[in-house]
């Protein structure tokens, strides 16, 4: 039970890092940067959280299984492979999320920091700190689409035990078995993990807040 | 503005690479095990919970990695060698999946059977039938509810034989599909009243939460037969071979035998012998599954 707990926090951890790393970037890129078929990649990222994730898992489960184009890597059914497939879903909520929160802010603080002699990486900068608390909050978006996802893990982790069972899979499975006060239980631990992983966030996020805007 | 740009791509592309060789990084020593794909009926009734640490008691060279899905995905994951090996209840579909050469050989192991449960009432007069052929048709004529699994899974390939042996193209408003898993869509049935066409193991671990009756059951065409196939071009047909073989030995069929015999009064699955079922009706089932012997029934 700590285990599939401890595993289902590394796989969705894991992916929501991957997830940040290129979410983040690419939600600023796509707010202030000037390159064609901008829009065209914005809509896109929106549609992104309309994915299901059981497409996102038959995508990845396709490219990594030992006949598919990456099978080589005998990915398949193994924790790398859910967290590729969670980091595919947790990606569109960050990058959407820290687009709006970007273009939020007008142009101004920029422009006043590089006319008090900021370069523009210190520029930029600033302007994300601006938006600290949405930044987080589309980690906590992210997070939360992905700990509480079960049809991708499902279809490329295969459920194995001992490898590859989180607690979304392990919920559906005894729910098979027809073990619904063990499925209610491992859903309210999922519930209580969501609820301590926003809580610590959001602390984190009010704490660099008051650090920036001391009052 | 204009010097932020090259910055932001800069980022961008970094970000990307750090990424992705961290993926590839975390893919750690690769996977050694033997992947058995097997159906929802023998892990969710916990057999192979019972099976494989049997197996690999035996033979402790080997580990097993179970990928537990319906009938249908499961010669799915064959066809596409992601599993090596299969232990499955979908004869037809078994034999079609030998014939393309997807398998190197098959061998039934254990069978159990279907029962076609419904309410008490039984509205369709399912308990004056004859056969399963005869049950259906009164269910069509009565157009009673029935519930179908609808989803390929091995039940739901032996219940679509059984309505077009029986002559009936099940369509209107009393035919419904669940999509679900057997015992969830047991639940569904029991809620509504319907007659559904069960598994006896999953059917008898849910029969004290459910007001569901077994209405006709002995039919040799609702015998539910298991069979391990082993995947050509498998990764370890080594191991493939010695759990296929373990399945039909003496010490796999005892397993089989006394698996779940603590709680229920009848086993839940019983092993296939030389003599049981009789190799006869075995045959004849084949054949008639794969539509080369008896043709509908009238």
């Amino acid at each position: 039970m700590t285990e599939i707990i401890l595993r289902s926090l590394y796989v969705s951890g894991s992916a929501l890092l991957l997830a940040a790393l290129i979410g983040l970037p690419l939600g600023t890129a796509l707010a202030l940067g000037r390159f064609p078929l901008r829009r065209t990649a914005a809509t896109l990222v929106y549609a992104g959280l309309a994915l299901p994730p059981v497409v996102v898992g038959l995508a990845v489960y396709l490219l990594l299984s030992r006949s598919g184009p990456l099978g080589g890597l005998e990915l398949i059914y193994s924790p790398p492979a859910m967290i590729l497939a969670q980091a595919l879903i947790a990606t569109p909520y960050v990058a959407a999320i820290t687009m709006a929160a970007v273009e939020s802010v007008g142009p101004d603080v920029r422009l006043q920091a590089r006319a008090l002699g900021a370069t523009p990486l210190q520029a930029l900068l600033l302007h994300l700190r601006e938006v600290r608390g949405s930044l987080v909050a589309a980690l906590a978006a992210g997070f939360g689409a992905v700990i509480s996802e079960v049809g991708a893990v499902m279809m490329v982790g295969g459920n194995v035990l001992g490898e590859t069972r989180v607690m979304t899979t392990a919920i559906v499975l005894e729910t098979r078995r027809g073990n619904f006060g063990l499925a209610i239980a491992l859903g309210g631990v999922l519930l209580a993990i969501a609820f301590t992983v926003n809580a610590v966030l959001l602390a984190l996020s009010r704490q660099s807040e008051r650090r920036l805007f001391p009052s | 503005m204009a010097e932020t740009r090259p910055r932001v791509a800069t980022v961008l592309a970094v970000s990307s690479v750090v990424a992705l060789s961290l993926v590839l990084a975390s893919c750690g020593p690769r996977s050694d095990a033997l992947h058995l794909g097997s159906t929802t009926s023998t892990y969710d009734s916990g057999l192979l919970d019972a099976l494989v640490p049997a197996f690999t008691e035996a033979y402790p060279q080997y580990s097993v990695k179970v990928i537990a899905v319906g009938s249908g995905e499961a010669l799915e994951l064959g066809r596409r060698k992601d599993v090596d090996v299969l232990l499955v209840h979908a004869p037809a579909a078994e034999l079609q999946f030998v014939r393309d050469g997807h398998g190197l050989d098959r061998h039934p192991v254990m069978y159990n059977d279907f029962v076609v449960v419904g309410p008490e009432d039984d509205p369709a007069g399912l308990r004056e039938a004859v056969d399963v052929g005869a049950a259906l048709r009164r269910i069509a004529a009565a157009e009673a509810e029935f519930l179908s699994r609808g989803d390929d899974s091995g039940t739901h390939k032996r219940e679509r034989f059984l309505w077009s042996r029986a002559g009936i193209e099940p369509v209107g408003d009393w035919y419904r599909e669940a999509g679900e898993g057997m015992a969830a869509a047991l639940l569904v049935a029991d809620a509504t009243g319907a007659y559904m066409l069960a598994d006896r193991a999953t059917y008898s671990s849910l029969s004290d939460r459910l007001r569901l009756v077994p209405l006709l059951e002995g039919d040799p065409l609702l015998l539910n037969v298991y069979s391990v196939i082993r995947v050509s071009g498998a990764r370890h047909p080594e191991a493939a071979g010695a759990f296929a073989a373990w399945l039909g030995s003496d010490a796999g069929r005892n397993r089989i035998a006394t698996f779940g015999q603590a709680e229920s009064a009848r086993p839940l699955f019983q092993p296939v012998t030389q003599s049981d079922p009789p190799a006869e009706t075995l045959a004849k089932l084949e054949q008639a599954l794969s539509g080369q012997g008896l043709g509908p029934d009238r």
